[in-house]
């Protein structure tokens, strides 16, 4: 429903669960996808499955490496319109327990890094008057959570900032949006035990966990051109769990 | 300083669509050439570009006209 072809993508994040699923829905739509990542062997083995896709290991906790990320996916790919910045990490625990560097080191790579993505993706696509910049929140940035003080926060701080850029671009045909992942199927799930799988399955209305490929399928949505007029919005793909 | 002067107005009727005949020294960018807050900081960036010169912040905002962004890069490019 949604052709992207000839559109130019950069991921990040794209060998977790959530960030193939990405990499797979723009490939299948049509784009040609940079996959950004820090296990080289991983990468590889997903531009393998993905034809004419190329791999860019990064570090995105490096400022450097991620100042310089869109650079080299524009280079490789000629271009970028798509920017999806999926990359974090978390470092759980209760404030009162919780370290320097484990707050300053969450904020750091998922909000951090996306600043810096966003503010080198947005000069060529401010030159070429289009652009799609699509970050990947998460639900707890507006629920909250206890344990993930850090982590939500630097999603919470995704979201404001994208309003913000959403604004600053939109007269240039720059969209800018969230998209926030509710419980998704993913190593970080497979962690759980199933006492605490089935508590939180009862407070997810749709009564079960998401897929990788809901979320692929919103970012599909947003990268289109048929959703040029959706800036500056958080798309909530939760199975109903919250309602905002 | 000619030569400085038609590399920027080559860089403005690019950057803003302008006619040619209006981009003169004391243009204003906003208020002649019709560009809003994101074109002024757009062709900071093309000059910085173009001429290989870094322009602060605090210039950047002195840069009102053509001859004030001639005047500048002449003072201190290269």
């Amino acid at each position: 429903m949604f052709d992207l072809t000839g559109k130019k993508a950069l991921v990040t994040g794209a060998t977790g669960g959530i960030g193939g699923a990405i990499a797979r829905g723009l490939h299948a739509a049509g784009a040609q996808v940079a996959l950004s990542g820090t296990r080289q062997e991983a990468l590889d083995a997903l531009v393998a499955e993905l034809p004419g896709s190329v791999a860019l290991a990064c570090n995105l906790s490096d400022p450097a490496e991620a100042d310089a990320l869109v650079g080299r996916a524009e280079e490789a790919l000629g271009g970028l319109d798509i920017l999806v910045a999926n990359a974090g990490i978390t470092k759980d625990g209760l404030l009162m327990r919780m370290k320097d560097e484990d707050f300053e080191r969450v904020l750091d790579v998922n909000l951090g890094s996306y600043f810096r993505l966003a503010r080198a993706a947005s000069k060529g696509m401010m030159k070429r008057r289009l652009g799609r910049i699509i970050a990947i929140t998460s639900v707890v940035g507006v629920t909250g959570n206890p344990g993930q003080a850090n982590y939500a926060a630097s999603k919470a701080g995704m979201i404001g900032f994208t309003k913000s850029i959403a604004q600053e671009l939109a007269s240039r045909g720059i969209t800018a949006n969230c998209i926030a992942p509710g419980f998704i199927v993913s190593p970080m799930t497979d962690a759980l035990n199933e006492a605490q799988k089935e508590a939180i399955t009862k407070s997810i209305p749709a009564a079960r966990l998401g897929q990788p490929d809901d979320i692929a399928a919103a970012v599909v949505y947003l990268a289109s051109d048929q959703a040029s007029y959706v800036t500056g919005q958080t798309l909530h793909v939760n199975g109903g769990m919250a309602m905002i | 300083m000619s030569d400085v002067f038609d590399r920027v107005k080559k860089i403005v009727i690019e950057h803003l669509d302008a006619d040619a005949d209006k981009v003169v020294e004391n243009a204003s960018f906003i208020d002649d050439l019709g560009a809003d807050s994101l074109d002024t900081v757009e062709l900071v960036m093309a000059f910085e570009e173009e001429f290989g010169v870094e322009i602060p912040d605090d210039a950047a905002e002195k840069i009102q006209t053509v001859g004030d962004a001639v005047k500048f890069i002449s003072a201190n490019a290269g």
